[in-house]
């Protein structure tokens, strides 16, 4: 009993406390941030947990906002009005997203909101942006599903990471046996309803697929791990999609290096490990080992050379990684800066209007375009670890791979578009010809 | 110590050939095969290794190792490829003449794992007559795994001369894999490496033998069937063994996790929700032990655990006593006040802590005697588990001896039994109150050492085992050392053998639902105290 009544108190006064823990950061940025509201300025709002469980990974991109605001100001600004970034602190706590968000739009004035990393908080945020009209950019790659007037989404789709991941595996790795194994949440269950559906569309047997949950931050892979070894033992090529986030890959990884299982044997994709995640783990033993995304710090192109150095002057740590997630956040708002410069505006719905059909650059030397679903296009990469907590890129797709917001692969979405350009709609039935809206 | 023996053959196979070998220029295919490897194509690598390997040429295997160290060397714009060894000296890979120095443009070959795989049975191929004992077994093992059947005139050249038990074995087992893959051998030597195999009893030969697929003589597929049942019933047994392991294993980091909150909270009844950033501040102690030996005396990092923990328990104990003297000590008595003063005291430190170290994770190596596992019989032991299993029963037992012979421990069990009757006898309960605390959040900051080697170190590292310790102290009766011993190993055992069946977020459940149940039985836990300390 006595567990379970403490916990609920916790909980009910997890939100006050961290408020208060975080009262004084807010004070400080509030000072740094200049309260008084200059008309002469562009709010920019960053929506990133500094505390609590995300603070790992959301940290580093309201850094790196941060970084590009000032990059920009130091060009001169938008429309010859300097940016000014607002930034609270959602301290990883979903509800909390949704009334920062609210503070952001209405109390600070934001023209533009860039945050979230994980889909729960995503949704949470979503009914505030539909209801006061503004805009967020949501750097992180995610399950798909979903297309919205008033969210923009860098990150990749499911088409755009774990498709092709598979895919590789496929041809390269001549893999027959699939173990998805991911946290328990809504991102890993729909991508591997994706990638199940996918694998069967493909001939692999329902016995050649194993899925796997675990909690949030679960520590314990001893049993796990053991299973995917003798899951692995059927006589066939098999390997390990991974959709575990967060904390739990540290041990998940470790346990792997210690039980033998080298990526030789049982190479194991991850849809969720990145430079930074690996920054805490000893990487000799995980060599070969796999990650999908659309950006590697190792890739050699000049800008993202430059782009890595003024990071790592900009926060003063010549060791500073560069991820993903941060380089969605890099084009993202290089678009918004470009739609803005060209309505000369900030009304989110001229905003909103110009964005589809934006390009900009991104740091792997192509250019990445916005489609009318929201979405844009982005090439694929399948890196290998290397020893030094980096990753080599091993395979990459011709050329970019537009996102789809609805996944092929799935009965449900099939036949849906999202097009907010021509149908003005996020989820446009093709067979139908009509507009499902908002109720579905 | 394979690695330096290895590097060290090799250098010397190296000058090997200079000396003997003033090799005249070899024309033709191998030079041709050499140079694909500045491709930097992995199917032209690919092509380069298999007809690198099966040349003959004794500079196949220099070239190949180096390939699988990352000493290859290749120059694109040349098509040039060079070796270079681990004295520094390089040489060219085609002609093995030295080499002044590798260009600039050169750079390493890159392998995938594709690539890794073929080297790995090309190395195999090349070293099954080398005179080091482990480098025949490792080539061995490789010839088992890729079983080509290229391999088999090596494999038999290399049976019919080697003397040692264990290679043998190993080549027995590699020749019998070859043999079953291999399309044109007899039903005779097919049934005779069913055979072979099924002695393995190991996943490895269930793999090989359900691999063979369906188009063997009905006497092979009959055969390899019920070495497959043999095995997998024999597997079976041996699951059971390795659940009752990882039991103990997940056991023995519950009941470290929980020790000094059974102090705290079992023995001084604070609710304390600090005690998981005790482990972390424990944890991070040996982050900046670790720092500082890298930096300073990388010689120690071997030590580095051994010196993080009497720190680790220094400064978790220091900071606990000081907790107990600036809060808690005002608060004895009332437990939600305690309850919601520690829970903001955690998020205090968690804050504090990433402020200090940044809020990502943190690096902590694992010393070599920490790392990698062995077999026994069929289950894998992990060094680390294993360590820390010792570990916590050694601390249990330490602390259990404190309690029970020392003074400290004796005016401890004074004060909990009977506050007033000891005060009256003279004991400074005030002060064994603070050194009572201080020791549960040492023995937490020990914890955090131990727990750093399988877990993150983030600032969020305590959140995740402050619900479990309660779970096993509550489950194990309040204020009973044994019950908490008890309670983890009940708890992690049972949590290990219904993960199997109900998957790792079942089965959490249906533990915490089991210890509600069992709570309502047995509100006291376990092993309930009897007499006047329950009234207090």
């Amino acid at each position: 009993m006595l567990t379970k009544s403490t916990h609920d108190i916790a909980a009910s006064f997890s939100r006050r406390g961290v408020l208060a823990a975080t009262a004084g950061l807010m004070l400080g940025l509030a000072s740094l941030t200049g309260a008084k509201a200059a008309d002469d300025t562009i709010k920019v709002g960053v929506l990133h947990s500094l505390s609590g469980t995300m603070a790992i990974s959301e940290t580093t991109l309201k850094d790196t906002i941060l970084f590009l605001i000032d990059e920009q100001n130091k060009k001169g600004g938008v429309n010859g009005k300097k940016l000014e970034a607002v930034v609270v602190d959602p301290a990883s706590n979903w509800p909390l997203f949704a009334e920062k968000a609210r503070e952001l739009i209405t109390k600070d004035k934001v023209a533009v909101v860039f945050g979230c990393w994980t889909s729960v908080s995503r949704k949470s945020v979503l009914p505030v942006f539909k209801e006061l009209n503004s805009i967020l950019f949501y750097p992180v790659q995610y399950e798909g599903e979903e297309s919205e007037r008033n969210v923009f989404y860098t990150g990749a789709a499911p088409n755009q990471q774990a498709i092709p991941a598979v895919d590789y595996l496929m041809k390269e790795e001549k893999v027959k046996r699939w173990v998805l194994a991911g946290t328990d949440y809504v991102y890993p269950r729909t991508t591997n309803k994706i990638l199940e559906a996918y694998l069967k569309s493909k001939g692999v047997a329902q016995e050649d697929i194993m899925i796997n949950y675990t909690p949030f931050g679960h520590s314990d892979w001893q049993t796990i791990v053991a299973d995917i070894k003798k899951f692995g033992s059927a006589g066939k090529k098999t390997a390990v999609v991974s959709t575990i986030n967060g904390d739990a890959n540290v041990p998940f990884y470790k346990e792997l290096g210690n039980q033998g299982i080298k990526a030789k044997d049982i190479p194991v994709v991850a849809f969720s490990v990145g430079e930074e995640e690996l920054a805490g783990i000893d990487t000799k033993p995980l060599l070969g080992h796999l990650a999908a995304w659309n950006y590697f710090q190792s890739i050699k192109s000049p800008e993202n050379e430059k782009f890595i150095k003024a990071w790592q002057t900009y926060t003063k740590n010549p060791k500073r990684v560069t991820n993903d997630p941060m380089e969605a956040h890099v084009i993202g708002f290089d678009m918004w800066v470009k739609a803005v410069e060209k309505v000369k505006s900030t009304d989110p719905d001229k905003v909103i209007d110009a964005l589809p059909g934006i390009e900009a650059k991104n740091l792997t030397g192509g250019t990445s375009k916005m489609l009318p679903n929201h979405h844009i296009t982005k090439p694929v990469f399948i890196g290998e670890i290397k020893a030094n907590g980096q990753f080599d890129v091993v395979w990459k797709t011709p050329g970019l791979v537009a996102g789809d917001a609805w996944s092929k692969e799935l009965d449900g979405s099939k036949d849906l578009i999202g097009d907010w350009v021509g149908k003005k709609c996020g989820n446009f039935n093709t067979k139908t010809n009509k507009c499902l809206g908002s109720g579905s | 110590m394979p690695a330096n023996l290895s590097a060290r053959l090799c250098s010397l196979a190296l000058s090997l050939f200079l000396i003997v070998f003033a090799l005249p220029a070899f024309a033709g295919p191998f030079e041709d095969a050499v140079s694909k490897f500045a491709n930097d194509d992995f199917s032209d690598t690919e092509e380069a290794i298999g007809a690198v390997a099966s040349s003959g040429n004794p500079l196949a295997y220099p070239i190949i190792s180096a390939l699988q160290d990352g000493r290859l060397m290749a120059d694109p714009d040349s098509k040039k490829v060079y070796v270079t060894g681990a004295d520094g000296k390089s040489i060219d890979a085609a002609t093995g003449q030295p080499v002044a120095s590798v260009p600039d443009s050169a750079s390493a070959v890159r392998l995938n794992n594709r690539l890794r795989r073929s080297v790995d049975a090309a190395i195999g191929g090349l070293t099954l007559m080398s005179p080091d004992l482990g480098m025949r077994l490792q080539a061995a093992q490789s010839v088992f795994k890729s079983h080509e059947e290229t391999a088999l005139d090596a494999v038999e050249g290399a049976l019919a001369k080697e003397t040692n038990r264990s290679v043998k074995a190993t080549l027995g087992d590699a020749r019998a894999a070859i043999l079953l893959y291999k399309s044109d051998a007899t039903e005779v030597q097919k049934l005779e490496a069913v055979a072979t195999i099924k002695a393995r009893g190991d996943q490895e030969a269930l793999a090989l033998l359900t691999g063979i697929g369906s188009d063997q003589p009905a006497s092979v597929t009959k055969a390899a069937a019920s070495a497959i049942g043999s095995i997998q019933s024999s597997l079976a047994v041996w699951s059971m063994v390795q659940n009752a392991w990882y039991g103990l294993s997940l056991g023995s980091v519950l009941l470290l996790a929980a020790i000094g909150l059974a102090i705290t909270f079992g023995v001084m009844g604070v609710i304390n929700m600090a005690h998981g950033e005790m482990v972390m501040i424990g944890a991070y102690t040996t982050f900046v032990v670790q720092e500082v030996i890298r930096t300073r005396y990388p010689g120690l990092f071997d030590y580095s655990l051994l010196i993080a923990v009497p720190l680790a328990f220094l400064v978790a104990g220091a900071l606990g006593v000081v907790i107990e003297r600036s809060i808690i000590r005002f608060l004895y008595g009332r437990p939600l006040e305690t309850l919601l003063a520690t829970w903001g005291l955690s998020l205090v430190l968690q804050q504090a802590v990433r402020t200090m170290f940044g809020p990502t994770n943190r690096e902590v190596g694992n010393p070599s005697w920490m790392s990698g596992a062995f077999e026994l019989g069929q289950i894998t032991i992990t060094y680390n588990r294993l360590w820390i299993l010792c570990f916590t029963l050694a601390v249990f037992a330490i602390l259990l001896a404190m309690l029970r012979y020392t003074a400290l421990g004796l005016e401890m069990r004074a004060v909990t039994q009977n506050r007033r009757m000891a005060a009256s006898m003279g004991i400074a309960t005030s002060r064994v109150d603070a050194l009572t605390f201080g020791l549960g959040s040492g023995i937490a900051g020990i914890a955090g050492v131990a727990l750093s080697q399988i877990d993150n170190v983030s600032p969020n590292l305590g959140q995740s085992y402050i619900i479990d310790s309660f779970m096993v102290v509550v489950f194990g009766g309040v204020g009973n050392l044994w019950g908490t011993l008890v309670g983890a190993f009940t708890l992690g055992i049972a949590n290990k053998f219904l993960e199997p069946v109900a998957g790792a977020v079942l089965g959490k459940i249906a533990i915490l639902v089991l210890i509600i149940l069992f709570i309502q039985k047995r509100p006291r836990g376990l092993f309930a105290l009897k007499g006047r300390a329950v009234e207090a």
